[in-house]
């Protein structure tokens, strides 16, 4: 099993603005980094080290074209980094709701001890009238 | 519950830093019934159960500071087993739980410790817990993995007993 922490690497990639804008960007089509560039007022360069950082979390990937490289988007990173995340919110949210009954059944059970009736006096046998 | 209710109680889970997931929820009941059903075995067996199918046959617990908890699942149907072992570092009702646990499949190679903290308001009780791995490697490989390939591992263990 592999061990780098490319899951790691997806988080912090994904932690950035720009470069969820420019993943948006790419599941709509693969680009170059000019046309990922222009519609923000970042440099090339700036642009291009968002990419490489997106390429090393292996959610992006360069064409092999010589003239135009197209950043193209892996979808396998994200899908797996969603998946433990969705199994684990599922886990836990099918536990608290069984606690959530669990609870009710204790508050009730606490409420019930409240509400026993004190037993009555009893009256001594042949009391004096 | 009505749904008001519902949308405020609400489940947030999310990774933090490099190592850790928070888990926040919100309970409509006061917090040392909260903590009870967080530390007596008896009352643990009726909510803390896997996903559809798997039993939880096997719950210890020695809720003091140094004491050990024993948790096992089952599934009778796919015929696989998790367990984990618990070790209680802090134990202070009504308010904390720090515990590390550890399978004994050990898929996340090490020790998990987690952080359990319970707050009032208002008759409410807030659950924060944080789940840290030992490392942020192993975060990721946890994160790669899933519980899925550990419950497999389970199974093909099984199958390879049964066929000796």
């Amino acid at each position: 099993m592999q061990t780098a922490s490319y899951l790691d690497a997806t988080f912090a990639a994904l932690a950035d603005p720009t470069r969820r804008a420019i993943i948006a960007r790419l599941t709509q089509g693969e680009a170059s980094v000019m046309e990922l560039a222009r519609p923000f007022d970042m440099s090339q360069p700036a642009i291009s080290k968002h990419i490489k950082v997106l390429e090393q979390a292996g959610l992006v990937s360069r064409g092999q074209d010589a003239q135009r490289r197209p950043c193209r988007l892996e979808t396998k990173p994200l899908a797996a980094a969603t998946t433990w995340l969705e199994h684990h919110r599922e886990l836990f949210e099918a536990r608290f709701a069984r606690l959530d009954s669990l609870l009710e059944e204790m508050k009730a059970e606490r409420g019930i001890a409240k509400r026993k009736p004190t037993p009555r006096t009893a009256k001594s046998k042949g009391a004096r009238k | 519950m009505n749904v008001q209710s519902n949308l405020k109680n609400a489940m947030k889970l999310a990774p933090q830093g490099d190592r850790e997931v928070v888990v926040v929820r919100t309970f409509d009941a006061p917090r040392d019934l909260v903590f009870e059903a967080f530390t007596r075995p008896e009352l643990i067996k009726r909510w803390m159960l896997g996903p559809d199918g798997w039993s939880m046959p096997v719950c210890t617990i020695d809720a003091r500071p140094g004491g050990k908890g024993r948790y096992e699942w089952a599934n009778a149907e796919r015929k696989a087993a998790m367990a984990l072992t618990t070790t209680f570092k802090e134990i202070v009702a009504p308010e904390r739980i720090v515990h590390t646990e550890k399978f004994d499949e050990d898929w996340t190679q090490g020790e998990t410790t987690i952080t359990t903290l319970f707050v009032e308001k208002a008759g409410k009780t807030v659950m924060t817990m944080t789940i840290a791995y030992a490392s942020a490697e192993v975060r990721d490989m946890v994160l790669k993995s899933g519980m899925e390939t550990g419950m497999a591992r389970s199974y093909d263990r099984l199958e390879d007993i049964l066929r000796k």
